[in-house]
């Protein structure tokens, strides 16, 4: 069945209408980041030259390289230690029988009732209390349980067929074996969107590294940017723009990568 | 000659039944072990906090958060009657009211145009999702430029049609719409992103068969798509009701909770209250209402959503 031609147009005009709508924000910022201060502060729409000192001056007045590095590692962190626990804990709910199990399965199903801004406070005064302030590990270690990327890939580890762990179990390979050399490459579709959207998340964390850094040593990237903002006042609109860009620039490439596989992932993972 | 071979059946029984525990245990032991790191990290982080913010809740604090004085219910007294923490609760309702809605039928839009299939349909696919990448301390800073009162866009385009600017951020009135506004922006990319996964796990052949009896588009949208939707749909607001409820960044760049309080949304206040006034026992009271807030929510979900899963 074909589409008329005239519903066709329709469909492509509402497309680039909201594409154009839902894109403006981002693309503003973009032209502004190449604007001269001159051409924003005038309110021009369509910049009168192009310069690229917005981004030497980021770089060079503010310490951007720096969270950018703290970002990376923060995110990179997370999204392996996500990554490990995660599929160790889907593989006991899929393959191993023990009593409990029911119980602990319960346990991970509460622990998505139990909102992150919630238990803040004592989170705060745990890391302070073990020195953890301005530490990767304070930044990371309260996220690497996470009950949803445990049902994703319990999800994902369900379609790996029992005979081969009976087989295996006949032929002698222990468990911690089966997990490494048979689990994790069968669902490794599974791992790579747990592994993106972890990165995402990560990178784009806003409250938690506002308290757990209290100067740049290992401050993230978002938190530079609101520093930034704050400092810059309102006449740098460039500037701003173009540590925005910046930031934003590795989480749009690796979405623009990942997104057939993201949507497809988190839509089982969220639905099964 | 029977009482021996009765002996070693029972012997048999009894070495059997002991190495079947012992299988047991080592099997308990196993599954555990897989298990601990989970279990560890969310008993320190998850469920001692919780515990943490109940008991600290009940109790004044000095200045790093110690206990100091035991109030009983005095802190929930005390919230309930502050001006301060009512508005806040009223702010976050009215927050929850404009960006769920908002959120879920302009994803639910995008998500029905871009499932079409055309040729690039790609493209509009992947600019619908992209603001699931863009930050929200960057998406503040774009919407701040948007917002801004003499050269932001949107009151240039006000003044092109003769409207008279707005004070975006400024404005009591307009300050919770705008804070909205930038958040439904910010959401529309996941939403969109999951929609459009339940969509295009709806069986053709409904299609082709509506086809056959010659219904028309909007027809099949009612009768087809929104019914078999429905629980990708169920789900995506509750995780935007709970997602509402946990707003913080957005508030913090753009308006840091005002003008007069009117965008200090739940998270905010207990965010000042715990680390700008360091009443660590107060916040912690607030702390609860949403978690309480939150636990109805996720019951509800698990209640009518029939689905054992849901994104965090």
């Amino acid at each position: 069945m074909t589409v008329p031609a005239y519903q066709k147009i329709v469909f492509y005009l509402l497309l680039t209408v909201s594409s154009v709508l839902i894109f403006a924000p981002a693309i503003i910022a973009f032209s502004m980041s190449f604007m001269s201060n001159q051409d924003i502060m005038t309110g021009k729409i369509i910049p009168t030259s192009f310069t690229l000192d917005n981004y030497v001056q980021v770089f060079d007045r503010f310490p951007l390289f720096n969270f950018l590095l703290n970002s990376l590692i923060v995110s990179i962190v997370i999204m392996i230690g996500q990554l490990v626990l995660s599929s160790l804990a889907a593989y006991a709910f899929v393959f191993l029988e023990f009593k409990g199990r029911d119980i602990l399965f319960f346990v991970f199903i509460a622990t998505m009732m139990v909102p992150f801004e919630a238990s803040i406070i004592p989170n705060f005064q745990t890391i302070r209390d073990m020195g953890w302030i301005n530490t990767y590990t304070g930044l990371t270690l309260p996220f690497f349980a996470m009950a949803f990327g445990t049902f994703l890939l319990r999800q994902s580890f369900k379609q790996i067929p029992k005979e081969l762990k009976e087989a295996s179990e006949i032929a002698g390979i222990g468990d911690f074996k089966f997990y490494l050399t048979v689990v994790l490459p069968m669902a490794r579709t599974s791992l790579v969107t747990l592994g993106v959207y972890g990165f995402l998340t990560s990178w784009n964390m806003y409250l938690w590294p506002l308290l757990s850094t209290t100067d740049d040593t290992t401050r993230t990237v978002q938190i530079g940017l609101r520093q930034l903002q704050s400092q810059e006042q309102l006449n740098e609109w460039g500037v701003i723009m173009a540590g925005a860009i910046i930031v934003v620039l590795p989480t749009l490439i690796l979405l623009f990568l990942g997104q057939k596989k993201l949507q497809k992932g988190l839509a089982e993972g969220a639905l099964k | 000659m029977s009482d021996l071979l009765i002996e070693a059946e029972k012997d048999y029984t009894g070495e059997f039944l002991k190495a079947k525990k012992v299988q047991r245990t080592k099997s308990f032991l196993k599954g555990v072990l897989f298990l601990l790191p989970s279990i560890i990290l969310f008993s320190v982080f998850l469920f001692y906090p919780l515990f943490k913010t109940i008991y600290l809740s009940f109790f004044l604090t000095d200045s790093s958060g110690a206990t100091t004085v035991f109030v009983g219910m005095n802190n929930f007294k005390a919230i309930f009657t502050s001006p301060l923490f009512l508005k806040s609760l009223e702010v976050t309702f009215l927050f929850v009211l404009y960006t769920v809605p908002g959120t879920v039928i302009v994803s639910l839009f995008l998500a029905v145009l871009a499932n079409e299939k055309l040729r690039g349909i790609g493209i509009f696919r992947t600019i619908f999702s992209s603001t699931m990448g863009i930050s929200v301390a960057a998406a503040s800073v774009f919407w701040m430029f948007l917002f801004h009162p003499t050269i932001g866009w949107l009151n240039q385009i006000l003044e092109l049609f003769g409207v008279e600017a707005i004070g975006w951020l400024t404005d009591p009135d307009w300050a919770l719409i705008s804070v909205s506004l930038s958040t439904i922006w910010m959401n529309v990319g996941f939403t969109f992103l999951i929609l459009l996964g339940g969509l295009q796990s709806i069986d053709s052949y409904l299609y082709e068969s509506a086809d056959i009896d010659g219904a028309s588009y909007f027809y099949k949208l009612r009768r087809i798509t929104i019914p078999m939707l429905s629980p990708t749909l169920f789900f995506v607001i509750t995780v935007s009701f709970i997602n509402a409820f946990q707003t913080f960044g957005q508030v913090d760049m753009l308006t840091r909770g005002g003008p007069q309080n009117e965008t200090n949304v739940i998270v905010y206040s207990i965010y000042q209250e715990a680390f700008m006034n360091y009443q660590h026992g107060a916040a912690s009271a607030q702390a609860i209402i949403l978690f309480v807030i939150i636990l109805l929510l996720t019951l509800v979900q698990f209640k009518l959503g029939e689905r054992k899963v849901h994104y965090q």
